[in-house]
């Protein structure tokens, strides 16, 4: 096909990825002119465009079609996390916009910038050259660093944000260097090239050093054991609507763009990478659990839990398969609006302006809020995978396509890590519910008790009933794409 | 009257209607602009009026059940994902269980009629409590028997560390991980299972019937028989609980509020025996033949050395709850004799002990409503002041002991009978268990009731009011009833236990 009408032919299937590139310039530009004024106004916009570009993605195709020659493309697994990461981050651009308004800290700069990283993480799941994938993760992390170090005058949140880009620089360094060896023994930066080559034989021992390096810059991003060691500063040093943010959107794009590497270009490399991801995914688990239970500052806890849910995602997929791929996938959809709900809750912890954030802030809670201590312990429990709630199925499911992958040590072990884990989450609802009141928290805003109880009745009775549907359309989209 | 419930999901509505009740407490609570005085009362009312209106419900599905049909009856069955579905259907085990249920709920929530602090939470996680209870026995589908097994945790833990003793915390965290732990590894069991089953074909692989059937059929090889029953195993040994993992059990009881011991004892502690019942026999028969020596030797470690501890307590519940744990000894020693007679024995042991012990708890709770403490020195010569109590109380140990004309007799004799035939060795240990416990329950209900008054603030203690009259009568007739006609049960539980008994014996090497 000649350029032009490739470019022509890619346009309508860009929709989404165009919607937000427009907004945040637009935005970019409106903010040059009114200054903070505007940050309203950008906010609301921000959360339309980027739930708008949700929507969007929801009419692409679930077979794969190509766009802008081969460098992306948009099938069923693209569609399903564009969709997850659009109302992630519309739901922390919503949480991120109330919070900022409420404590007077309104630059214009905040909803550009989470639209620029929705962008990079679409990017991220529809790559499909080595480039493209380089760009996404780029775009998305270097709008991630100005949001870790949003408050400027606060020391944490600068050295959070200095922290993430200086490893997450040596992790981009690491993608790259893998990158140049996987191109340097098969001739190709396109994944479907890259597979043909590995398929007859190509590579050896350098091959696979490439493939490992990859593997473990996209485990930093992703913030899986061992590479997670920026992850519980980022998460205690950043403003809370931003923690919210990157504990959710950007895990979900880092877990399908994860699969993506592992079953278009190195499908044949089966045996070599499952070992990778099996340690990865053990390691994650067990030292997310352990490593929690000490904490007493809720965010720094939230980063272990999302650790150790992220060695769950990968221990889906380990195994290896379809089901393996849908099952981690699930598992994220999932884990991601308990995630949110929690941190809502956690931002609606406020006490005389101050935020409160550690498990004795909880104390009480039950007694004073009775309705937001429920709101907390069904998503707690939730994500601690405790029937009937969502969390449960998850893990379920990533337990049945590790035994079905022959994985059962490592379905084993997820469960004795799942009850240290509970050990942590149990600590919250015990000082929620059997700790005598200790601090009067303020009343949570609307958008955040709103969302809060969004994701509690996703938690709990919609996603129960509409699992099938979800399972169906999961499972096309795997079947479709791999 | 089984015609009035033709064609109605009788079972969902049984399982559900606690949980009506809940979100009804929970919206009026919401609605509620700063609590009027009688707000509380109004709660309790509600909560016994949809725990007695889901007895009433469990008649008619008692009624419609044929207990001459060996099969699962009163089936329902909605397709939900990843192919399990919502299947519900009971046999006589599980309606046994099922009647027990409903008919303790409401004593528990009269009992609970003293609880002044956070009422409404109190009754909204009480009632999905009952839900989930009732759940478990209603399962057909293994992953629902699964959500349903272990969402009672949730209400569970919070009862304990809210409503509970001084150390209410420790007992809540140790409850709820150690059950945690057995748990899981049965999750991984239950995938394994249904990961062979659907490997080998079989259409719904996560219907328990279908697993039955497939494992029955040799699906499952011996040597990984082994390895199945042990997951199974320690998720149920420690919900029986079986000695040496019962140590949660003295914690949880002692800590609980009463009704919360109440449920603990009569209803959660009876999943671990359904559990055994519905899986590891009829599923693993080759590896319960193997483990059968390891499990009879547990069971009369049990008996024996539960009663040697309960025989030193101090507290009147933790004593309770030690006899509990040699209580459940005979039904895993029944369960495992694996013939007709153990495993009727075991079935009517749990039965007969969920409303003994049950009844038990209520009776200190009688008094520790009065008094506050439960120990037992505290009490002495409790029958000059409330002889109507001292009488409840005598029959209720009595039944403890498994005295003739007692429900607790039938069982022990049964499955005391069932092991003989296996074991005489084993047997014999469980009969010197009979005479233990009657040392450790004579000697309590001695110390409480006998004698003359010692202590000057037992002087104005005052005998059984009007609501604990009514607590008590149906506890009084259901032991007289179960242990004067026995019949009655046995003839309704045989069909359950002689198919299970087949299961197991077919297998017999």
């Amino acid at each position: 096909m000649n350029p032009m009408s490739d470019f022509s032919a890619s346009i309508p299937l860009a929709y989404p990825e165009l919607l937000l590139v427009v907004f945040a310039l637009s935005a970019a530009m409106i903010g040059a002119w009114f200054k903070d004024k505007a940050f309203h106004a950008l906010s609301i916009l921000g959360v339309a465009a980027i739930a708008g570009a949700g929507v969007l993605a929801m009419y692409g195709p679930f077979a794969p079609v190509e766009i802008f020659q081969g460098a992306m493309v948009v099938d069923g697994v693209a569609v399903f996390s564009k969709v997850l990461i659009a109302f992630a981050a519309a739901a922390t651009l919503a949480l991120g916009a109330d919070h900022f308004g409420r404590v007077n800290d309104k630059r214009f700069e905040y909803p550009v910038l989470v639209t620029l990283a929705v962008l990079g993480m679409f990017v991220m799941v529809s790559a499909q050259d080595l480039i493209t994938l380089y760009v996404g993760v780029e775009l998305q992390s270097l709008s991630a660093y100005v949001l870790a170090a949003w408050r400027r005058d606060d020391p944490h949140s600068s050295e959070a944000g200095l922290k993430y880009f200086v490893l997450s620089a040596i992790s981009s360094g690491l993608l790259l260097f893998g990158s140049s060896f996987v191109y340097g023994f098969t001739g190709s930066i396109r994944f479907d090239a890259i597979a043909a080559a590995v398929n007859e034989g190509a590579g050896g021992v350098g091959l696979l050093f490439g493939l490992v390096l990859m593997l473990c810059a996209l485990g930093f991003k992703m913030s899986a054991a061992p590479f997670h060691m920026w992850t519980p500063d980022v998460y205690e040093g950043a403003p809370t609507p931003v923690t919210a943010f990157f504990a959710a959107a950007p895990k979900i794009a880092a877990v399908a763009l994860m699969a993506r590497v592992l079953y278009e270009p190195f499908a044949a490399m089966e045996a070599q990478w499952q070992q990778v991801v099996m340690a990865l995914s053990a390691i994650s688990m067990v030292w997310g659990s352990i490593a929690a239970l000490q904490q007493t500052n809720l965010k720094r806890l939230m980063a272990y839990s999302s650790i150790g849910n992220i060695g769950f995602a990968l221990m889906g997929l380990a195994a290896g398969g379809d089901e393996g791929a849908a099952s981690a996938l699930i598992y994220m959809a999932l884990y991601l609006p308990t995630n949110i709900g929690i941190f809502a809750l956690i931002l609606a912890m406020r006490r005389e302006g101050e935020p409160a954030e550690t498990v004795a802030d909880l104390a009480g809670m039950a007694q004073k809020r009775p309705f937001m201590a429920a709101l907390f312990t069904m998503l707690l429990f939730s994500i601690a995978g405790i029937p009937p709630f969502a969390g449960f199925i998850g893990k379920l499911l990533v337990f049945s396509a590790a035994v079905d992958g022959g994985l059962i040590w490592l379905a084993v072990l997820g469960g004795v890590a799942a009850v240290v884990a509970a050990a942590y989450y149990l600590r919250l609802i015990a000082s929620i519910w059997f700790a005598p009141p200790a601090v009067q928290l303020q009343a949570p805003s609307g958008t955040i008790m709103v969302t809060a109880t969004a994701a509690a009745v996703l938690s709990f009775p919609i996603l129960v009933l509409m699992l099938g549907a979800v399972e169906r359309w999961v499972d096309a989209a795997v079947r479709m794409s791999f | 009257m089984s015609e009035i419930v033709a064609g109605w999901p009788i079972l969902s509505i049984l399982t559900f209607l606690p949980a009506a009740g809940a979100v009804l407490i929970l919206l009026s609570r919401m609605s509620a602009r700063g609590l009027n005085p009688g707000y509380d009362n109004g709660v309790k009312l509600l909560t016994l009026f949809f725990t007695i209106a889901t007895f009433v419900v469990s008649l008619f599905a008692f009624a419609a059940f044929d207990p001459a049909n060996p099969a699962f009856q009163l089936t329902e069955n909605i397709p939900w994902a990843f192919g399990a579905s919502y299947a519900m259907g009971v046999d006589t085990l599980a309606m046994s269980l099922v009647m027990l249920t409903t008919f303790l709920t409401p004593l528990c929530i009269l009992a609970s009629w003293v609880i002044e602090k956070q009422v409404s939470s109190y009754m909204v996680l009480f009632l999905l409590l009952e839900t989930l209870m009732i759940g478990v026995f209603c399962a057909q589908d293994i992953i629902l028997f699964y959500i349903f097994f272990e969402g009672g945790l949730i209400p569970m833990f919070i009862l304990i560390g809210v409503w509970g003793g001084e150390r209410r915390v420790y007992a809540a965290f140790k409850f709820f991980l150690y059950t945690l732990l057995g748990s899981l590894l049965m999750l991984v069991a239950i995938v394994a299972m249904v990961s062979m089953a659907r490997a080998a074909g079989i259409e719904n692989p996560f219907s328990i019937p279908a697993l039955t059937e497939f494992a029955q059929s040799g699906g499952f090889s011996p040597d990984i028989q082994i390895w199945l029953w042990l997951a199974f195993f320690a998720s149920f040994a420690v919900k029986m609980p079986m000695w040496p993992v019962h140590t949660w059990l003295p914690d949880a009881h002692v800590e609980a509020p009463t009704a919360a011991s109440v449920v603990l004892a009569a209803i959660l502690l009876k999943m671990g025996g359904y559990g055994f019942l519905r899986f590891s026999l009829p599923m693993f028969p080759d590896a319960s033949h193997f483990f059968t020596p390891f499990v009879f030797a547990l069971s009369v470690i049990a008996i024996v050395w539960a009663s040697l501890v309960a025989f030193r307590q101090l507290d009147m519940k933790k004593l309770i709850a030690y006899s509990s744990v040699a209580h459940m000894g005979f039904v895993t020693m029944g369960i495992f004799s694996g013939n007709e007679q153990g495993i009727q024995g075991a079935i009517f042991q749990m039965l007969s002990h969920g409303i003994i012990s049950g009844a038990l708890f209520l009776c200190v709770g009688v008094v520790y409503d009065r008094m506050h403490t439960r120990e037992i020195a505290f009490y002495g010569g409790l029958v000059n002041r409330m002889p109507v109590y001292a009488a409840i109380f005598l029959l209720f140990t009595m039944g403890n002991v498994g005295l003739p004309g007692t429900s607790g007799f039938p069982g022990e004799i049964l499955t005391m009978v069932g092991a003989f035939q296996v074991n005489a060795w084993v047997a014999a240990g469980a009969a010197l268990g009979v005479i233990l416990s009657a040392a450790y329950a004579l000697t309590l209900y001695r110390k409480v009731a006998f004698g003359v008054i010692e202590n000057p603030n037992l002087d104005g203690i005052t005998d059984l009011d009007t609501r604990e009259w009514v607590m008590f009568v149906p506890l009084v007739v259901a032991t007289l009833v179960m242990g004067l006609a026995p019949g009655y049960v046995l003839d309704f539980t045989q069909n359950s236990a002689e198919a299970i008994s087949a299961a197991f014996l077919g297998a017999r090497p």
